[in-house]
């Protein structure tokens, strides 16, 4: 059963807080929307599930305009943030909750509650209250409750955000797996581009209630159309530098003259901004196919097999991968190599001026 | 919130209590306002008045002008003298009660069993209370040689009445600033700690802020009721000695069922529901007020 | 104050302990050095916020002595310990400017107003709040807030060791790196002990010179970054370090050759044969895991995530659920493919305990 959203817009007051989506979400597919915190992610939510209406636009499901439908009569299911669960109800009872509003049969009941629990690893602990469980267990409660619907559209909100680092990584990973069997069409939001990548499927990212760009995520992730898809991607943050183009002359905003190489070939004159992720800078000895710029250390971070340096080079810190534990000490003069063949290029407006990065798909 | 869809059946739930409301408030209001506009001596007899008892009502120089200042002066004077004491005494005692354990319960109950009496009740315990002979306050004040008579002294009626209001409702403000001192997170009593932070200064600074909602809520509540105030004069002094405690609703029932003097008395209802209109008006945009700038 | 001294402390809520599951935190004896910055890392309910309360005072411990410098300030209150915290989330004087609330301690300790001008501002300056000194302190964002929470920690110049309890959890994502790289900068600038209690490796990782990594109420390994990703002393230690975490497969070890179902490993070291009964596992970290085209261990590929600067393989081998890293050169991967150890870091941990063989 597909899911579309034609040309959906909210306005609160003077503010226009969602400015036309449209999308089409399929059947059995799994949909990232990602964005920064107040981009819009829980308010698209929202809207999709019918909790809120919008100002114009339709929503169409199965080929029924349900806009005006209340959500009570829709098939939808939604994970908060925040683990909601009834605390004074069992887990078996929280999951089992859904249907018996919806009047199912106790057997039936019995059956789908076992297998949900099952498939999150609830099985032994279906008689606690909600307050005797962990963070995660609880927040699998949820999922659970949300499972059991068999809704045809699943909404998660930055499910596992509250949750301990390995605890999301867990879940994150297991996600996917259980809902695919449902054959639902699952929206999952979330503000960090690890997550999204490690979950696949198609990304939509969101800026300032606008979508900026929609597709695969392996393809968002290398080409992002705009830079605000290449910002909200990208973590560490994008480095960027704003050049100008005249003739075979290219100079940086600080006035330094940069080579003609890689992708600013084939740009017409002009002004640019460029925007490289950290994976395109190299320290130091680095594959220098572009642009040095001599600059600062101000601190390296690392995370187990690699290492985050950030180089303050007078337009701004730019944030360098290194791969090992390499610490190089605040104050250290060193050099930040720019991969010009990675480099994406933004004209004025925003847009995707040209990449010579072939995107790879998996 | 924008666009919620919309379920007409509601209305159904809704229309018995508008029916209700419009039976037991809105047409007895619209009937005094009929009164106040018009002068009759009863036997559905009506002459027009127009504004007449209005403008005698709000002009100090006619009797009825005059009487109706003097009772407004004491309501407002009682209100103020209320909650000057009531509200600085019920924050005090709040931050008394401990935050955790088994006696914050118990606390809490017995905090709040006057206010679960019925008022005539209060005003009669208070009665036997205070008299001279029988009554232990009365009697331990005249044996500590205080001159005290609730019928013949009007400062001793004042005090009277002031204390019962205390005594009844500083409860509330007890239990409203328990609950908002409660909400305040552990981490900032910490945080205090660490500072070095006085006693003093973590009020100030800490819980007289946060209480900042709850308070406007207390002062609300006990300014309308004071300022409404009257089962408890009525019972403990009738309103005297003369008419030291003869507050606005006192009078205004003497005028309207005493003197059946019922043009003057709607036109008085009036004007004092209208007060108290205006003063939860202002309590109410202060409080929106507070609530825009914190979310700023 | 040039030290920290933990002997024997140990904590159990509700007094009596019958037996070691009642303790929160476990018998724990550490020395802390002025100036090194230190994480406590650890998921949620390991016993590290418990560990840091009893160090600022809030708690006091059920066992054993807390020493600052050879002084015994087991009982002593948080007021008179010179230590700072900040909390989970900002804890500021909503009534105050940003000033005032930087100001607010030395004022209680009543210093001149000279003196407190001077150190505001220098202390402003280092966490980039110079210019929004006179604001209401209450309309800032969260990581302004958590920055004067910071400040007011510091400003004290009797301060010898800041404590942080998960202080980014309400930061913005995009923002936490300005704030590690600050609290870094700081760290640098100000010889200060800070000890960083979080369950996020990264935070943990970046920040400390060493960290401790806790697991139901026990200091599991104490060590560098470095220590903690290449020789993880403990099965949970290599788990929960690393993203993912270390694969795990069951084994049996003799000399210096490994049999995971079937498949046989070369191992760098030769350990002795483990008595019957216990436990062998053999470790190694994804990164030192890699899809090959070539010869290897043969692996049934699951899925492939692709996380732009790697990709990751989840792969089986033999029963046992694993992760592989996939080289850059390596295009298309089929159902089938072939798994590589790196034998220098692959590691025996014989009932989760990392076991050191003999050299070859």
């Amino acid at each position: 059963m597909t899911f579309v959203l034609e040309n959906i817009s909210l306005s609160v007051g003077q503010e226009t807080v969602i400015d036309d989506v449209s999308l089409t979400l399929d059947q059995g597919s799994m949909s990232v929307l990602l964005g920064p915190t107040l981009s819009g992610k829980t308010t698209l939510m929202r809207l999709m599930a019918g909790l809120d209406r919008p100002t114009t636009g339709r929503l169409i499901e199965g080929g029924v305009d349900v806009t005006n439908v209340a959500v009570r009569r829709r098939s939808v299911a939604m994970v908060y943030q925040q683990f909601v669960n009834y605390p004074s109800l069992t887990v078996y009872e929280n999951i089992a909750s859904p249907l018996r509003v919806a009047g199912v049969g106790r057997a039936e009941i019995e059956t789908r509650v076992m297998e949900a629990a099952r498939l999150l690893r609830l099985d032994n602990l279906l008689q606690r209250l909600p307050t005797q469980l962990s963070g995660g267990q609880q927040q699998r409660t949820a999922i659970a409750r949300a499972l059991v619907k068999r809704a045809k559209l699943v909404l998660l909100d930055e499910p596992l955000a509250n949750l301990d680092y390995k605890l999301r990584e867990e879940l994150r990973e297991e996600l996917p797996r259980i809902f695919a069997e449902t054959g639902a069409v699952l929206v999952y939001a979330t503000t960090e581009p690890t997550e999204a990548l490690l979950l696949g499927g198609t990304t939509i990212t969101l800026h300032e209630g606008r979508v900026s760009q929609v597709g695969p995520t392996a393809r968002v992730y290398r080409r992002p159309e705009n830079i605000e898809a290449a910002r909200v991607f990208s973590d560490p943050p994008l480095n960027e530098l704003v050049i100008e183009k005249r003739g075979p002359l290219v100079t940086s905003e600080s006035g330094r003259n940069l080579p003609l190489v890689g992708a600013l070939t084939r740009l017409p004159d002009g002004v640019y901004r460029l925007g490289f992720r950290a994976d395109a800078v190299a320290i130091g000895d680095g594959k220098s196919q572009g642009f040095n710029f001599p600059g600062e250390v101000k601190v390296t971070e690392l995370s187990g097999s690699e290492s985050f340096v950030h180089v303050d080079v007078g337009v701004g810190v730019w944030v360098c991968l290194a791969p090992g534990v390499h610490e190089w000490q605040p104050g250290a003069q060193v050099e930040a190599r720019v991969d010009a063949n990675r480099v994406f290029v933004f004209d004025s407006s925003g847009g995707l001026a040209t990449t010579p990065f072939i995107a790879q798909t998996a | 919130m924008t666009g919620k869809p919309i379920n007409n059946r509601a209305w159904l739930f809704v229309l018995p209590v508008l029916a209700f409301v419009l039976f037991s408030s809105i047409i007895p209001v619209m009937t005094v306002v009929n009164y106040s506009i018009q002068d009759t001596m009863g036997a559905n007899n009506f002459f027009w008045n127009g504004d007449g008892w209005f403008r005698d009502l709000l002009n100090p120089s006619t009797a009825i002008g005059a009487r109706f200042d003097d009772a407004l002066f004491r309501t407002l004077a009682f209100s103020l003298v209320c909650l000057m004491i009531e509200v600085p005494l019920g924050i005090a005692i709040a931050l008394c009660i401990p935050r955790r354990g088994w006696l914050v319960g118990l606390t809490l109950v017995v905090m709040a069993l006057p206010m679960l009496i019925p008022w005539n009740v209060v005003g009669t315990i208070w009665q036997i209370f205070t008299r001279a002979d029988i009554g232990l306050f009365g009697a331990a004040l005249t044996g500590l040689g205080l001159h005290y008579n609730v019928t013949q002294d009007p400062i001793s009626a004042w005090i009277t009445i002031v204390v019962i209001d205390v005594w009844h409702w500083t409860p509330l403000v007890i239990l409203l600033s328990y609950a908002g001192l409660r909400a305040i997170p552990d981490a900032f009593y910490q945080a205090a700690q660490i500072d070095g932070a006085s006693r003093w200064a973590i009020f100030f600074n800490i819980e007289l802020p946060k209480l900042q909602k709850v308070l406007v809520i207390a002062v609300l509540l006990r300014f309308m009721q004071t300022f409404m105030i009257y089962t408890e004069p009525f019972v403990v002094t009738g309103g005297g000695p003369g008419s030291a405690t003869t507050f606005l609703s006192i009078d205004l029932v003497k005028i309207a069922l005493g003197q059946v003097d019922l043009g003057n008395a709607a036109a008085m209802s009036l004007v004092y529901y209208l007060i108290t209109l205006t003063v939860c008006w202002i309590f109410f945009t202060i409080m929106t007020q507070l609530e825009r700038r914190r979310d700023a | 104050m040039a030290r920290i001294t933990l002997d024997g402390i140990a904590h159990a809520y509700g007094g009596k302990p019958r037996s070691e599951q009642d303790y929160a935190l476990k018998p724990l004896h550490h020395v802390w050095e002025q100036g090194m910055a230190y994480a406590l890392l650890g998921p949620s309910g390991c016993g590290k916020t418990t560990l840091l309360n009893i160090i600022s005072g809030l708690v006091i411990p059920s066992e054993g002595r807390l020493l600052f410098d050879d002084i015994d300030v087991t009982r002593l209150p948080t007021k008179e310990r010179n230590i700072a915290q900040v909390f989970q989330f900002p804890v500021i004087y909503d009534t105050m400017t940003v000033a005032e609330n930087l100001a607010f301690p030395l004022k209680n300790r009543r210093l001149p107003r000279a003196a407190i001008e001077r150190r505001v501002t220098e202390i402003a300056a280092m966490l980039d709040l110079t210019g929004v000194l006179n604001r209401r302190a209450r309309g800032l964002t969260a990581d302004a807030k958590q920055k004067i929470s910071l400040g007011r920690g510091l400003v004290r110049s009797d301060v010898s060791a800041v404590l942080f309890d998960e202080p980014l959890t309400v930061i913005d994502p995009a923002l936490k790196w300005e704030l590690r790289s600050k609290l870094k900068a700081v760290h640098r600038a100000l010889d200060l002990l800070m000890i960083y209690v979080t369950h996020d490796q990264i935070e943990a990782l970046t920040f400390a010179d060493k960290v401790v990594v806790m697991n139901d109420g026990k200091a599991v390994q104490i060590g560098t970054p470095d220590d903690l990703f290449e020789r993880p002393e403990h099965t949970f230690v290599g788990y929960f370090i690393g993203s993912p975490g270390m694969n795990l497969m069951a084994a049996k070890v003799s000399g210096s050759r490994a049999l995971v179902d079937g498949v046989e490993l070369q191992l760098s070291a030769v350990y002795p044969d483990p008595p019957k009964g216990q436990r062998v596992q053999i470790g190694v970290r994804p990164d030192y895991t890699e899809l090959s085209s070539m010869a290897g261990a043969p692996v049934q590929v699951r899925r492939v995530a692709d996380l732009g600067r790697k990709r990751l393989a989840y792969v089986t081998l033999g029963g046992q659920q694993i992760v592989a890293t996939i080289p850059p050169e390596m295009s298309s991967i089929g159902d089938q493919a072939k798994v590589v150890f790196d034998p220098a870091h692959t590691h025996v941990y014989v009932d989760d305990i990392r076991v050191t063989g003999a050299a070859a």
